[in-house]
């Protein structure tokens, strides 16, 4: 198992290499001088514009300032400084942990209710209940999550006003349950119809019979015999998606003006400060891989004939 | 315990009080829409001690049979259209599933086919072989998992105690099966039901297999019912035997009789296309054609689309089982005369 876990973290190093490379030559490939654009429309004098870009190593060919900010980050776990000279660790400090309140919201409304859900339906196949599921969660599927956003807070924050329509005042959980609820309405639904169909599926399964003829009580077959076997893929994807959840919240956290990570990149982008946006995204794959590698190894909890050799 | 023993003779051809009586059993499957009846009219007895062999090819019904014995058939699709399963003078049937479910496992148990699939993957063996103990008698944890190494011991698993923990893939083939019948047979049960119980395994497992539930069902003295489509898993075990053909009984008769003088056209042609080491037989003859949709039946006779002896009267009216011999019985309208005849198959001793 632990040379699973090393194999897959060496794995893990060409593909943070990789997606990082391409944020950075995305971010940098931008037309228009970032100097330039903290001034606006106004002359910057040639010598100002000459040390600032030295001093960002804007002068450098693309690859060699990557390869000078990958050195920053890993021989000092340096994530860069932003133009206007502030430390960009300094100004993602106080909105991690927004966006990690917020991430872990939302994935605790997917697990216990798109579980929930698609037990209820899966349970229930070709009935209403498993009708209404299925529908529910197809039109959350296919409506865009800024639609879902602004519905929800229109209707649950300011016309019935029961959620906190926008900002962190209430702190967690409170402010947090509209906007978890929002970015968890997706994942929600893929959980409910996993566990559905998986469910579904394995309650037809030659041990689920078996577990029935051992004389075993209905609750015990279905959620020891049935409903264990059909979360692994349900584990899986609600891992991967902690990973998204983190870094996939830039449109909630605007709609519900959380001061979280997401807000940050998206005003970074507006704002062309390409060390910020390169800063966030880069944690935010480090975290993408780490969340990634420990679903892999939990896996192995669940289901042992997956073997890590 | 005692030790091992064959059994010599059988306890009987069903005259003492049947342990287990299934009568008239009759399930249908609503397939959309359509009914497809699966089984017709099943009967049997099982004595303690007995073994009772049930033979018929794939779709014949038998494994259904089985299920709504055990009341583990998924209801819907499936039906149970009539008749009755007697456990020791309790009807089954129609018992609330709280009551029914104490039977299962408990007085009445059942092997499955294939144990790799019928083993759940993701559940330790030592854990599913407690749960029986843990689920039926509240046993401790414990005390559950040393009466698991008990079963496995049993059952002959090498170091039961350390392979607690193996999951089933973690085992062969033959140990798998082994474990399968260690978890049927941890409360004692009256009556074992094992569904197709070697089909998965390899011939010289298939044997030990064969030994392993011949010695327990001794040992427990409990009647067990041997669902199969191969003769030859049969011969060495069973006392009496019950032909199943689309869903109905085509013939019942004990094993050595059925073996030497069959009665139904059928069960002639299943005998003809067994090999046998004892007799030259040249070309193996199958049985020909395929066995009837259970959704559309033939009129008449089932087998009759297919019977070399087929005449009018075959299509007109479904024939009844008659007594060719005592406790030897064919649904045939020419039984006797095959029992008396033209039997290709020799006496197999």
């Amino acid at each position: 198992m632990w040379r699973y876990a090393l194999r897959r973290l060496l794995q893990a190093v060409p593909v943070f290499i990789g997606t990082t490379l391409l944020i950075y030559l995305l971010v940098f490939a931008l037309p228009g001088d970032p100097i330039q654009a903290m001034a606006g429309d106004k002359p910057v004098p040639d010598s100002v514009l000459h040390t600032l870009r030295e001093r960002y190593n804007l002068n450098d060919p693309l690859l060699e300032q990557y390869g000078k900010y990958m050195w920053g980050l890993l021989a000092h776990g340096d994530l860069g400084e932003n133009y206007d000279g502030q430390k960009v660790s300094a100004m993602l400090t106080g909105r991690w942990q927004v966006t990690a309140k917020l991430a872990v919201t939302a994935w605790a409304f997917e697990l216990v209710f798109g579980i929930a859900l698609g037990v209820w339906a899966g349970l229930r196949r070709g009935k209403l209940a498993d009708t209404l599921v299925l529908g529910g969660t197809t039109l959350l599927i296919a409506v865009p999550v800024f639609v879902v956003g602004y519905t929800a807070q229109i209707l649950l924050g300011v016309k019935w006003p029961i959620f906190p329509s926008a900002g962190v005042d209430d702190g967690w959980p409170y402010s947090y349950l509209l906007p978890g609820m929002v970015l968890g309405s997706f994942g929600l639904s893929y959980v409910a119809r996993l566990t559905r169909t998986s469910l579904a599926e394995n309650l037809r399964a030659d041990y689920v019979r078996t577990a029935r003829a051992k004389g075993l009580s209905r609750t015990r077959v279905v959620v020891r015999h049935g409903l264990r076997n059909s979360l692994i893929p349900v584990v899986t994807y609600l891992g991967v998606d902690f990973g998204s959840l983190m870094g996939g919240a830039i449109v909630t956290e605007g709609i519900f003006n959380l001061p979280g990570v997401g807000q940050q990149v998206f005003q970074s982008i507006q704002l062309k400060e390409g060390p910020v946006v390169v800063g966030a995204v880069t944690l935010l794959v480090l975290i993408f891989i780490l969340v990634n590698l420990v679903v892999d190894l939990l896996y192995g909890l669940l289901d042992p004939r997956i073997r890590y050799d | 315990m005692t030790a091992a023993t064959k059994n010599p003779t059988g306890p009987g051809d069903g005259d003492a009080t049947p342990l287990l009586e299934v009568s008239d059993l009759r399930v249908a499957f609503s397939v959309r829409g359509r009914e497809v009846r699966a089984v017709n009219g099943l009967s049997y007895t099982l004595a303690a001690g007995e073994t009772l062999a049930i033979l018929g090819e794939s779709g014949s019904g038998k494994s259904v049979a089985a299920q709504a014995v055990m009341g583990i058939l998924d209801t819907p699709p499936a039906r149970i259209t009539g008749g009755s399963v007697k456990l020791d003078g309790t009807e089954l049937l129609g018992l609330p599933d709280k009551e029914r479910r104490r039977f299962r496992g408990d007085r009445i148990a059942m092997v499955f086919q294939d144990a790799l699939t019928a083993l759940n993957p993701v559940i330790p063996v030592g854990a599913q072989l407690a749960e029986m103990y843990r689920a039926h008698r509240g046993t401790g944890r414990k005390e559950a998992r040393a009466k698991a190494v008990e079963l496995m011991e049993r059952v002959a698993i090498p170091s039961a105690a350390t392979r607690l923990g193996d999951y089933p893939h973690q085992f062969s083939g033959g140990q798998r099966q082994r474990i399968m019948i260690a978890m049927a047979l941890a409360l004692e049960p009256d009556v074992l039901i094992a569904d197709e119980p070697t089909t998965a395994l390899d011939v010289t497992v298939q044997a030990q297999i064969m030994r392993l539930l011949a010695r327990l069902r001794d040992e427990l003295g409990m009647g067990l019912v041997l669902i199969t489509h191969d003769l030859g898993v049969v011969a060495g075990i069973a006392d009496r035997t019950v032909v199943m053909y689309a869903g109905t009984v085509a013939e019942r008769a004990s094993a050595r009789e059925l073996y030497a003088r069959p009665a139904h056209p059928y069960t002639l042609g299943l005998l003809a296309s067994v090999p046998r080491l004892d007799q030259d037989a040249g070309r193996l003859e199958p049985v020909r054609g395929a066995p009837p949709d259970p959704a559309a039946l033939p009129s008449g006779c089932p087998f009759r689309p297919r019977c070399p002896r087929a005449e009018a009267v075959c299509a007109e009216q479904e024939p009844p089982l008659v007594a060719v011999a005592p406790g030897h019985e064919a649904a045939c309208h020419f039984a006797a005369e095959v029992y008396a005849g033209e039997t290709e198959v020799e006496h197999a001793g």
